[in-house]
């Protein structure tokens, strides 16, 4: 018989920009604990039925190797018999966390997961210290090792997004972002850090609210000589973490847990690397498809802001109503470290559809080397 | 005293760069101005100054770290701050009265013998000094400093009787020894020696010019070079320095100099001058001056003023013979009967005129001027040793035929010359018609007295090698900017065996501008385009012999850089058992911008270096990495600090801040490395082969793309990473010190038979510049 998953919680910290941000001397293991401690004492889980914390990582060495996911157990003070793991699927790390913790959960593995997710993009770099790509395949196949900018240059020429829609993007990203901070809409789900030099961060450090197309306008192209695509309207280098509370749904209403949304359908997929931006469409449309529903069926989109070109070429394909994505903002205004995105867009979606309404929500993104990853969500009434 | 605490007030481009270098020097210095009115942040000026600072090209910082040691702080609410500063600098403006209120807050808050200075360019000791009271008095003089405080090398030195000669001797040693300067005792005299003289200098060229008829572009064609002042000439140093500045300090000198004085005499107004201020020209900070890059039409064409009309047009070459005659030869210049001739002669006659007219009466010692020019006006040779060059008593007869007054200096001089060497040592003009020996401080040791007074052990057309006692020798290169030539090899690897046989130890060293600009690439691009690759293999084999030998002598070997240490230069540096470098080098592995990559050795020690550093993360890459970043962009430190921050200098080794204490320390880092003495162990390094390449060929695909890299870019790039990961290796395996020799030579002798590579060393040898391509 079919086992009920819910989404019980969903915690993140502030993000911000890697090196020159706040939070940079932060270790992503507390950072990680932090958002993890916060969920766990606000949901009102009992720590002791907590089966395991996923934790998702793009970047799994230096102080976020070791299994951080054990550690991140210790250090958010979570009962010793609580398990720790981590998972790498790139950008997608912290929602295959959640789809981990789903599928544990479907084959009756206990009943409540951690599914997180932490990325400090300043304390590990993009690539990890040691990269040794395989040259016989990058000389065979070079596209499988394209950076991630090339491919966003690669989609913006194939969909045919030009600079200034995308910049139009971006701008709507952060006075989205902007707006909801001020309306207090990050207020639930941002758990304040407190840095080493005890400074107290309770904000996002990366929302420009007066940036406009013409100070885009003066940028460079990031990644091509004669390009389209700039900082601008790149999701930036951030430090952040996240993190959700998974668990049946007969253990919530047991529990009187609050619950965010239903875990209704999940779908990864791959597709050429060099327009790995292009990953949420085949994957959006394999989950909708297992859910039985169509986009236009579908309330409130997560869509993660990997670059401006991806999501407007996604947009687009997918045929969806802009009004519908990224209600609070996305990641090129949030920010996006890159192994906590996935719990932060799926945890956001299931939020949002509570708190505006509606019936279904999905929740998708782009991963390098050319992956999609989705999570349909239903409202849990 | 010992000056462990500085403060400086006033954070003007003076007292800024003089905090800057303060902080250099590793010491803490408060740096304090007023408080804005109504400002909100009530230490705006200071920390202003310090933003400005850490933007500046030339960059007044040694490395940007050192900003942290200037503390921002305000003339009102931080006086406090003064009690524990042992030096007190004022460089507030340039007027008594507001010095005076300075120097009365200073009064209350200061410690009990603190040494205080203004840095004052104008107004004499004894003004400053009005009103206050002795005590005072005894710790207060004048530190003038050069703009820029940390490149220019004099600082003039007044004091006066009433001053505590500890107090001056305390500033002067730490100006010396930490910052340094070359520091000159100057009387109590308008302007002191070298604005003093630098003014005259100035004014008799621009009213020569007018005279006689001389174009601002001949002006400074006969007036640089020639004449041993730099390229920019007169006019164009007055649009460097600031064509509104003329008028201040003319204004300060009319109104202290006395009427007979030749500068009073000579003065003239100069309306061009006058018109070109209002209406904003100048210089390079305004729209332009007596140069100026005309951008209209998108274009940059380089104009000059008509002296005459004041209406600029294209600047064109000086068609003089007599600059071309006088190249080499200042007494062929001075005689030339053309206008440059002329020129040259009245405005040399005329400083030299001056300057003997003015000893003792601004400084004790011709050697005292002469340093002064050279040092803070960057001059080659000051008036007395131009005198010489021209021959004092032709010059005194020439001034005399012409019915103009000799100086009593120059006519004691008579046939002799101001300088002269006895018994190998330099001795030198006085006043009372004595010569003396010129004395080094204690501290300072020169290769020049050393060349004076003895011969090489060995030397050939490139190299010398000198015994500079205590049984270390030195190493001196001499070939045009110090390329490094096969002779020069060749004698380094005969003076390797002769140290080993009969001397402790060596350092590498000479006193040209630049230490090493590297090897000798008009050689290179020669044997290249006659095609005799063996040769040139073996230069490169040869070349990597000495390093190694170096590396693994049974003695000590210390390089001793100031200036450029690139290329092969850095790679010398980099297999020396000890660096003691002058703060002022510039040393990297630049050979990418001519095409190919460091092949004496130079990638192998980038990679032990870099490979050592415990602060990088683990792992086989970020050693590699970072060495292929200096490397393939050719990276160079901007000074000794920056280089240790590169690794090229290692913790131990050491900085010297003045440029005349160099070669003493080196030999003292060589005497200290002695006891004991232990060669290096080889190094095997592990390195990650072609998974590594791949990773570094990926980020290079980046900048590609990008367009930062162009595509022979790429290829030398290839290169130095197939070198930097070890070549065909495996992390499992190890790599030996000689096979990164080898990987060196095979790929440098690849990127030598491309055709973009010899067109970048083509370009280099007639441009200077480096070749995009």
């Amino acid at each position: 018989m079919e086992t009920r998953i819910v989404i019980a919680g969903y915690k993140r910290s502030p993000f911000h920009f890697a090196t020159k941000g706040a939070l940079a001397k932060i270790r992503p293991d507390e950072l990680a604990a932090a958002a993890i401690r916060a969920l766990v004492g606000e949901s009102g889980v009992d720590p002791a039925d907590i089966e395991d914390v996923i934790l998702g990582n793009a970047m799994p060495e230096g102080e976020q190797g070791m299994n951080m996911g054990r550690y991140a157990v210790f250090l958010a003070g979570l009962p010793v018999a609580t398990a720790g793991t981590t998972v790498n699927k790139w950008c997608g790390s912290s929602m295959q966390a959640i789809h981990n913790a789903a599928g544990m959960l479907s084959l009756g593995a206990g009943e409540a997961y951690v599914a997180a997710g932490v990325e400090s993009m300043t304390r590990v770099p993009m690539g990890g210290f040691n990269p040794a790509p395989n040259p016989g395949l990058m000389a065979r196949w070079p596209e499988t090792y394209h950076s991630m900018g090339q491919t966003a240059e690669t989609v913006a020429e194939r969909y045919q997004v030009t600079r200034e829609r995308q910049q139009e993007f971006a701008v709507a990203s952060h006075r989205k972002a902007a707006q909801a901070r001020a309306d207090g809409r990050f207020a639930d789900e941002i758990v304040p850090v407190e840095t080493p030099d005890k400074d107290t961060v309770s904000e996002d450090g990366g929302i420009r609210p007066d940036t406009s197309v013409e100070a885009l306008d003066g940028l460079k192209p990031a990644f091509l000589k004669d390009g389209t695509v700039t900082a601008g309207t790149s999701s930036p280098l951030t430090d952040g973490a996240s993190a959700t509370l998974i668990c049946t749904e007969d253990y919530a209403d047991r529990n009187g847990l609050a619950k965010l949304a239903r875990i209704r359908a999940i779908a990864t997929t791959g597709l050429e690397p060099e327009i790995m931006g292009m990953g949420p469409v085949e994957a959006t449309r394999k989950a909708l498809d297992r859910a039985g529903l169509n986009t236009a069926d579908i309330d409130v989109f997560e869509l993660n802001e990997a670059f401006a070109s991806q999501a407007l070429a996604c947009i687009h394909e997918l045929g969806l109503d802009p009004e519908r994505v990224n209600r609070d903002g996305g990641a090129i205004a949030i920010g996006h470290p890159l192994g906590a995105s996935g719990a932060r867009i799926t945890g956001k979606a299931a939020s949002v559809l509570k708190r505006d309404g509606g019936r279904f929500a999905v929740a998708a993104m782009c991963i390098g080397g050319g992956q999609g990853i989705a999570t349909v969500l239903e409202a849990a009434g | 005293m010992d000056i462990k605490k500085v403060a400086v007030i006033g954070s003007g481009v003076m007292g800024s760069g003089i905090a800057a270098q303060v902080a250099n020097a590793g010491v803490p210095v408060v740096l304090m101005d007023i408080v804005p009115e109504g400002a909100e942040n009530r230490n705006a000026l200071a920390e202003g100054a310090i933003a400005r600072l850490l933007k500046q090209d030339p960059a007044p910082f040694m490395h940007k770290r050192n900003a942290r040691l200037i503390e921002p702080a305000n003339l009102e609410d931080d006086l406090e701050k003064l009690g524990d500063c042992d030096w007190i600098v004022e460089a507030v403006l340039e007027d008594s009265v507001v010095k005076n209120t300075v120097y009365n807050k200073i009064i209350l808050y200061k410690k009990p013998g603190a040494a205080v200075t203004s840095n004052t360019s104008t107004i004499p000791l004894v003004r400053l000094l009005d009103g206050m009271d002795e005590d005072f008095a005894a710790n207060f003089f004048i530190t003038h400093f050069f703009n820029p405080p940390r490149y220019m090398r004099l600082l003039e030195i007044v004091s006066d009787a009433r001053t505590d000669p500890a107090a001056v001797e305390a500033v002067r040693r730490f100006c010396d020894v930490r910052l340094g300067k070359t520091v000159i005792a100057c009387n109590d005299t308008p302007g002191f020696i070298a604005n003093r003289i630098g003014g005259y200098w100035i004014q008799s060229a621009i009213n020569g010019a007018l005279d006689i008829g001389l174009t601002v572009e001949e002006a400074d064609a006969v007036g640089g070079r020639p004449m041993g002042v730099p390229k920019t000439g007169i006019f164009g140093l007055m649009d460097l320095v600031g064509i509104d500045l003329m008028p201040q300090v003319a204004a300060s000198m009319m109104a202290s100099l006395p009427p007979d004085d030749p500068y009073v005499r000579d003065f003239r107004e100069h309306d061009l001058v006058r018109r070109m201020i209002e209406t904003g020209y100048t210089g390079r900070k305004g729209k332009g001056g007596f140069y100026r890059l005309n951008r209209e039409g998108g274009g940059r064409v380089k104009e000059s003023i008509s002296l005459e009309s004041g209406d600029y047009a294209p600047s064109r070459r000086s068609e003089l013979e007599s600059a071309r005659a006088g190249a080499k030869d200042l007494r062929a210049l001075a005689e030339h009967p053309d206008r440059g001739g002329q020129w040259a002669w009245r405005v040399l006659s005329n400083v030299i005129g001056y300057s003997a007219a003015l000893v003792p009466e601004i400084a004790d010692s011709v050697a005292d001027v002469d340093a002064a020019m050279r040092l803070g006006y960057a001059w080659k040779r000051g008036p007395f040793e131009l005198a010489d060059r021209l021959g004092p008593a032709y010059v005194a007869g020439r001034l005399r035929a012409e019915g103009r007054g000799v100086p009593a200096l120059l006519d004691r001089v008579g046939d002799g010359s101001f300088y002269r060497v006895e018994d190998g040592s330099l001795q030198v003009f006085g006043a009372d018609g004595a010569y003396r020996q010129v004395e080094r401080p204690e501290g300072v040791l020169l290769l020049e007295d050393i060349k004076r007074a003895s011969e090489p052990i060995a030397r050939n057309g490139s190299a010398s090698l000198w015994d500079i006692g205590d049984g270390v020798v030195c190493f001196e290169v001499h070939t045009r900017m110090n390329a490094l030539d096969p002779d020069v090899v060749t004698l380094f690897q005969k003076s390797l065996k002769l140290v080993e046989k009969e001397y402790r130890a060596l350092v590498l060293y000479n006193e040209g501008a630049n230490f090493s600009v590297g090897a000798n690439l008009g050689l290179a691009l020669f044997a290249a385009n006659v095609g005799v690759w063996p040769m040139i293999e073996s230069m490169l084999e040869n070349g990597q012999k000495a390093m190694k030998a170096m590396k693994y002598a049974a003695f000590p070997v210390v390089a001793a850089p100031s200036g450029m240490a690139l290329g092969g230069g850095c790679e010398l540096l980099l297999h020396a058992a000890a660096v003691q470098a002058h703060a002022e080098t510039y040393a990297g592995l630049v050979e990418a911008g001519v095409g190919v990559l460091p092949g004496w050795g130079g990638c192998k020690e980038m990679l032990v270096r870099h490979t050592r550093d415990e602060t990088r993360p683990n792992g086989p890459l970020p050693p590699v990495a970072r060495s292929f970043e200096y490397i393939s962009t050719a990276a160079v430190a901007k000074s000794a600090q920056e280089a240790r921050a590169m690794h090229i200098l290692r913790e131990g080794d050491g900085i010297t801040m003045n440029r005349d204490r160099l070669l003493y320390d080196a030999k003292q880092k060589a005497l200290s490395l002695l006891e004991g003495y232990e060669k290096p162990e080889p190094v095997d390094l592990n390195l990650p082969g072609p998974n590594g390449r791949a990773a570094l060929d990926l980020a290079v695909e980046g900048f590609a793309l990008q367009g930062v890299a162009l595509p022979h870019d790429r290829i030398v790039a290839g290169e130095i990473a197939a070198v930097l990961t070890g070549g065909a290796t495996d992390v499992t395996e190890t790599v030996s010190e000689d096979r990164l020799f080898a990987l060196e030579r095979e790929s440098f002798m690849k990127l030598l038979k491309t055709e973009p590579t010899l067109a970048r060393i083509e370009h280099m040898l007639d441009t200077g510049k480096p070749l995009r391509n």
